[in-house]
C-alpha cells in the first residue's frame, strides 16, 4: 500500500525524524503521520491525543495511541524513552507550552515542533489593518472557536528556546509547505524546530 | 467432528491443579464454548473472559435463561470478532457455576460437593486454568485475549503471566488491583448471603439455596454497575404501577422493583458460594502487589500488545484505573491504547451497544 501523501507541514516535520526512530506524536489526530512513518521509514511510533473518535482512527491504522492531554499527562514517560518527540501544530494550544517543551526535551532524545506563526505578513495585516484577528490557511479557526491560545512568532519560539537553554539543531519557516529563505518570521506560515536539551 | 470444539462442551483435565493461595485440586473440569475453526497455523485464537457473574455462553443462548450470548455485540458474524475469521473460545472461570470447577462441583475424594471446602482461589487461578485447556485444544499461542471488568483482569493476567503465549490483549472497564471500595461493595454482598440463615455455613442443597442472600447480594453489585445518571433517566423517582406512595414497604418506586427482580432471577442462574469465591479472587487481585506494589516492574516482561478502553460515567472501574495501567505499561515501554468512551450507562456499557469500542477493538485486532 503507497502512503497517502502527507500535509506539507507534516512532510517538514517527517523529514527531520531518521529512519527506525522510536517516535512519540504528541496530539497526533488520527494518526497520519505516524502512519506514514511507520510505513516509510519503519519508526516504532507511539501517540497521545485528545480526541476519542481520533485516537479510535488512530487505533483502527494499527497504531499504539493513548487518549491523554499533553498539558498534564507527559509527566507519566520516562527520560529518554523515546528518540524523536513530535509536537505538530498543537503547542499553540497548550496551556503551559513552556513545560510541554521542557518534558518534550526530557521524554525525547530530540524533539520536532511545529507550529502557526503568528508573525506571519497576512496575520500582521490582519491585525494592523484589518484590526481583526486572523483567519488564514494555518489559523483557519476564529479567535472564539480556535483551541488556540498561546499564539507566539517564530522570533518567539527562539527566544524561549534561548531562555530554556534548549540547543536548536534545526529550524525551517514554511510558506505552503516550501522552506522560505529570506525573513521567515515575516514569510513563514509555519515554524518547526528541532530542539535538543 | 473434533469434539473438543463447539457449543457446551466440557473436558476433565488429567492430574491435580495446583493454586497460587497453596491449596491442590484433585482434578479439573473446565466448561466452555467455542465458535469459529482454529487456522492450520494455529493464529486465529482468540480468548474471551467472562465477568463476575458471567459464563461461557458468550455468544450463543444462555441454556437457563435462554437469552442470546452476553456479547453478541462484539461476536458474531459482521462483528469485530467474527467466528468466520477467528477461533474463538470462552470459558467458565475456575470457581464458577456453569459447570467449570468450583463450590458446587463434587470432591472426587470423598463424592461430596465441595461448598466451603472449595480452596480460595484467585484470578491467576483461572488464568492458569484457561492455559490447561488451550494446551488440551491445541492453541500455542493466542492472537488475543479480550476481557472486560474482571475478564479485563484476567487478560492483563494473561499478559504478565504467559508472555510468550499473548500477542494481543484487550482490557474494558477494569483495574489492576480491587480498590478499598471495590472491596467494600463485594464484602456487602458476602454479607449478605452469610447472613442467610439458609447459607448454613455454605452447606445448602441446590434445591434450597440462600435465595434472599443472594438477592440482595445482587442487588447491592447492581447498583455499581450503573450510573446516577443511567438509573435518573431510566427510573427518576417514578412509582411502580401505582399513582402515590403506598407509606409502606412496598416496591413504590420503579428502580427498587427493578433491583427485586434483578435479585431474584440471578438467584436463578447463579450460585450462593461461587459468589463469595470469584469475588474473593477479585478482592485479592493486584498486579503490583508480587513487585512492590510498582505496577510498571509487575508489565516489565511483557510480550504483548495492549488496548484499554474505558467508560466515563464507570465509577466501578474508573478511568483513573485505566489510565493508571496505560502509565505502567508506557514505563514498561509495551505497545498500549488506550480510549475512554463517552457513555452514561456506567460499568455496564462494555456489555452494551458501543459502536466507537467496537471501531477501537476491530482496528487493534485487524491491524
Amino acid at each position: 500500500m503507497t502512503p497517502v501523501p502527507l500535509r506539507p507541514d507534516l512532510a517538514a516535520v517527517a523529514a527531520a525524524v531518521p529512519e527506525g526512530a522510536r517516535v512519540l506524536d504528541i496530539g497526533c489526530g488520527n494518526g497520519q503521520l505516524l502512519a506514514w512513518l511507520r510505513d516509510t521509514k519503519g519508526v516504532e511510533g507511539r501517540g497521545i491525543e485528545l480526541d476519542p473518535g481520533d485516537v479510535a482512527a488512530a487505533v483502527g491504522r494499527g497504531l499504539a495511541v493513548v487518549q491523554g492531554d499533553a498539558d498534564t499527562d507527559l509527566a507519566d514517560y520516562p527520560d529518554a524513552a523515546f528518540d524523536v518527540v513530535i509536537l505538530s501544530n498543537t503547542l499553540q494550544a497548550m496551556h503551559r507550552p513552556a513545560a510541554v517543551l521542557a518534558e518534550l526535551v526530557r521524554i525525547g532524545r530530540s524533539a520536532i515542533v511545529s507550529f502557526p506563526n503568528f508573525g506571519h505578513w497576512r496575520v500582521r495585516m490582519s491585525l494592523s489593518v484589518g484590526g481583526r484577528m486572523p483567519v488564514t490557511r494555518s489559523l483557519p479557526v476564529s479567535w472564539h472557536e480556535t483551541p488556540n491560545i498561546h499564539f507566539c512568532t517564530i522570533a518567539d519560539f527562539e527566544a524561549l528556546a534561548r531562555d530554556m537553554g534548549l540547543t536548536v539543531e534545526r529550524r525551517a519557516g514554511l510558506a505552503s509547505g516550501r522552506q522560505v529563505a529570506l525573513w521567515p518570521n515575516l514569510l513563514a506560515d509555519t515554524g518547526v524546530f528541532v530542539l535538543r536539551r | 467432528m473434533d469434539e473438543r470444539f463447539g457449543l457446551d462442551r466440557r473436558v476433565t483435565l488429567p492430574g491435580e491443579f495446583p493454586l497460587a493461595g497453596g491449596g491442590v485440586l484433585p482434578e479439573l473440569t473446565i466448561a466452555y464454548e467455542t465458535y469459529g475453526k482454529l487456522n492450520a497455523g494455529g493464529t486465529n485464537a482468540v480468548l474471551i473472559c467472562h465477568a463476575l457473574t458471567l459464563d461461557q455462553y458468550v455468544a450463543s443462548a444462555h441454556p437457563r435463561t435462554g437469552k442470546p450470548g452476553w456479547w453478541t455485540r462484539l461476536i458474531g458474524p459482521g462483528k469485530p470478532v467474527d467466528p468466520a475469521d477467528w477461533f474463538v473460545i470462552c470459558a467458565n472461570v475456575l470457581g464458577g457455576c456453569m459447570g467449570s470447577t468450583g463450590p458446587t462441583s463434587i470432591d472426587p475424594r470423598d463424592g461430596q460437593a465441595y461448598a466451603m471446602r472449595f480452596p480460595v482461589i484467585t484470578i491467576a487461578d483461572m488464568v492458569a486454568a484457561q492455559a490447561r485447556l488451550l494446551d488440551h485444544l491445541g492453541v500455542g499461542t493466542l492472537a488475543a485475549v479480550i476481557g472486560g471488568s474482571m475478564g479485563g483482569m484476567q487478560a492483563l493476567t494473561w499478559a504478565v503471566h504467559h508472555p510468550a503465549r499473548v500477542k494481543k490483549v484487550v482490557a474494558i472497564a477494569t483495574a489492576a488491583r480491587h480498590s478499598a471500595q471495590n472491596i467494600a461493595f463485594h464484602e456487602v454482598g458476602r454479607q449478605a448471603i452469610m447472613a442467610d440463615p439458609m447459607w448454613a455455613g455454605g452447606a445448602y442443597a441446590a434445591a434450597r439455596p440462600p435465595a434472599s442472600g443472594l438477592a440482595v447480594a445482587r442487588m447491592a453489585a447492581h447498583i455499581t454497575y450503573l450510573s446516577e445518571e443511567g438509573l435518573t433517566e431510566k427510573f427518576g423517582r417514578r412509582l411502580q404501577n401505582r399513582d402515590a406512595v403506598s407509606f409502606g414497604f412496598d416496591a413504590d418506586f420503579q428502580v427498587e422493583s427493578y433491583l427485586r427482580h434483578q435479585g431474584l432471577s440471578f438467584v436463578e442462574r447463579f450460585d450462593a458460594n461461587s459468589y463469595l469465591y470469584i469475588t474473593r479472587a477479585m478482592d485479592y487481585f493486584d498486579l503490583a502487589e508480587p513487585h512492590g506494589g510498582n505496577l510498571a516492574r509487575a508489565f516489565a516482561g511483557v510480550q504483548s500488545r495492549f488496548c484499554l478502553v474505558s467508560f466515563t460515567s464507570d465509577w466501578l472501574y474508573p478511568t483513573a484505573e485505566s489510565r493508571r495501567i496505560v502509565r505502567a505499561l508506557n514505563a514498561a515501554g509495551a505497545p498500549v491504547s488506550f480510549v475512554e468512551l463517552e457513555s452514561p450507562f456506567g460499568h455496564d456499557a462494555f456489555l452494551l451497544d458501543a459502536p466507537e469500542m467496537n471501531r477501537v477493538i476491530d482496528g487493534f485486532l485487524t491491524a
